[in-house]
């Protein structure tokens, strides 16, 4: 047998030692710095990604890419390379948004007539329609159940971004139209972790506990905590479309909730609200009306 | 015919007595379990990225095996001088051509054959229904492809100097294919001319492997593509197939083996 020159048998160690040392410095180090064991599944999800190791802060370049590939599979492989110079609206994310889902829009048809024999005969053979996974697949007659293989890209693009809201929310969305709660919760938590205070989480997460899970008093606690953390805010965020949505958003759902709680002063109040960022303030005015007089009608 | 059957037998031998085949076999293997072992949203019904995962490394390992395999064929038996009593026998250098596409084309498909029944495997264990029909398609266009990148490869082997040369132009041209010979003409349309025509004629004349690539297909439950589109295809790549060994043919023929 031929000997093995001791060289390279050092050589091998220090790899080894090199390697070990990647592992496990990271992990020591945390363990000093966390010392309580509340805190101990919080780092774990943190320490333990993949990507994180080996992108470092790199990752997040490719988190909008995971988001893109959801959107890929969303429309079963039929989507837009970058040769074709057109940009695509990411249906998957539209309902999670509060848009209708436009199954049969031609928007996206980016391929056009075929301009040549060439192109004719090679779309035989890749995905040549516009269609939704939600609603039938390619077949048409695939089952909802079929847009769960968006997941884990939704997934990665959090491992590789953490601080992507956006796929927490559509993820959260399609996890409660899958009907599971439960995940769709475990979801919106992890974003919570690594986004403390969202409001537009925590906005989700009470829209969760009041149509899926019908906890009410939670869900009016997690709007009251968006709420709280949405004022708390810089002014020039405040000011922002996006915001002043989600401002919206939460006070209509507390609204809501308070009148079909019959307390009609809340219910006011939370209109007034509303008020302030409407598109529609004539409306709302109609509402705070009404609810003036149940209250005057009570007394 | 009995000529060429037997040295096709010979180099079906070589696939199983090199260690190539079973190493991608053994890496893909793992890698798709592995990433078959993950799960989402404690969900066991998701399977797309797997089979996506999967049949990307079917089509790396098929094209890294017929390549390098098909590349050092003739240099070879010109290095080992046995290309001289295999001449002797006699056997024309036609029959040569002949025997050794034909060996590494099948021994390339048998190959793609055993991916394949992994893939099938893999994926109905965790899908639970098997369309047998569309994976048999995926894998004869894929074959056909071979067919292609296999003849296209002997003839590289007798332009370029070393079969690692070989190996590396091939793989960039057919990686090169594969991944811009679609887009070549939106490319060609977005550009003045004359840039374009000549696009365009490089477009034309490329042949384009990317025509048998169904894996968007399979993997997003597209269904069979039509039959008379894949007969279509079939006789594109016989022509390609066969334009490639009679090149090969004319530049053997001549060619000093000293």
């Amino acid at each position: 047998m031929k000997r093995i020159h001791p060289g390279w048998l050092l050589a091998l160690l220090l790899t080894l030692c090199f390697t070990l040392a990647t592992v496990f410095v990271p992990r020591a180090q945390w363990w000093n710095a966390v010392p309580r064991a509340a805190d101990w599944n919080k780092a774990r999800s943190q320490s333990d990604n993949v990507f994180k190791l080996l992108f470092g802060e790199g990752r997040r370049l490719f988190a909008n890419e995971m988001f893109v590939m959801a959107d890929v599979y969303f429309h079963s492989g039929y989507y837009p390379s970058m040769f074709d110079r057109q940009d695509t609206d990411r249906d998957v994310a539209d309902p999670a948004h509060g848009k209708a889902e436009d199954t049969d829009s031609t928007s996206d048809d980016f391929l056009g007539p075929p301009p040549d024999w060439l192109a004719a005969l090679d779309r035989q053979f890749v995905p040549n329609r516009h269609t939704h996974l939600s609603s039938g697949g390619p077949s048409g007659h695939m089952n909802e159940s079929e847009v769960q293989e968006i997941l884990p890209w939704l997934q990665l693009a959090t491992d590789m971004n953490p601080q992507m809201i956006e796929s927490y929310t559509v993820g959260d969305y399609w996890l409660r139209r899958l009907h599971k709660p439960e995940q769709a919760r475990e979801f919106l938590f992890e974003g919570l972790r690594n986004n403390p205070g969202n409001s537009e989480l925590l906005f989700d997460l009470g829209t969760l506990y009041d149509k899926d899970l019908h906890d009410s008093n939670r869900a009016r606690n997690t709007w009251l905590a968006a709420l709280r953390c949405w004022q708390a805010q810089n002014d020039n965020v405040k000011t922002s479309m996006e915001s002043k949505r989600l401002y919206g958003a939460i006070t209509i759902a507390l609204a809501h909730q308070a009148q079909e709680a019959d307390d009609w002063p809340q219910a006011i109040k939370y209109l007034e609200m509303v008020k302030t960022v409407s598109p529609y303030p004539d409306a709302i005015q109609k509402q705070i009306d009404e609810a003036e007089k149940k209250v005057a009608g009570a007394k | 015919m009995n000529t060429i059957w037997a040295l096709a037998g010979i180099v079906i031998k070589e696939l199983y007595r090199r260690k190539d085949f079973y190493v991608l076999f053994v890496l893909t293997a793992v890698l798709t379990v592995a990433t078959g072992s993950v799960r989402f949203f404690q969900d066991p019904n998701i399977v797309r990225y797997i089979k996506d995962l999967c049949m990307f490394l079917i089509w790396i390992s098929a094209l890294l095996i017929a390549i390098t395999m098909t590349a050092r064929q003739i240099p070879a038996e010109r290095e080992n001088r046995t290309i001289f009593p295999l001449l002797a026998k006699p056997v024309t250098r036609g029959q040569v051509i002949l025997g050794k596409f034909l060996g590494c084309w099948l021994a390339s498909g048998i190959a793609l054959a055993v991916f394949y029944l992994f893939f099938a495997i893999i994926t109905g264990s965790r899908e639970h229904y098997w369309p047998v029909l569309d994976y048999l398609q995926a894998f004869l266009l894929q074959w056909i492809m071979l067919g292609i990148v296999t003849a296209m490869t002997l003839l590289g082997s007798i332009l370029f100097a070393a079969p690692s040369s070989t190996v590396t132009i091939l793989f960039i041209v057919a990686g090169g294919i594969l991944f811009l010979g679609r887009h070549l003409n939106t490319v060609a349309l977005h550009n003045p001319e004359p840039v374009r025509s000549i696009i365009y004629t490089i477009y034309f004349i490329i042949p384009h492997l990317e025509l048998f690539d169904v894996r968007e297909r399979v993997v997003n439950d597209w269904g069979l593509v039509s039959w008379p589109a894949c007969g279509l295809a079939t006789l594109y790549a016989a022509a390609y197939t066969g334009l490639f060994l009679l090149l090969t043919w004319l530049g053997f023929r001549r060619k000093s083996l000293t």
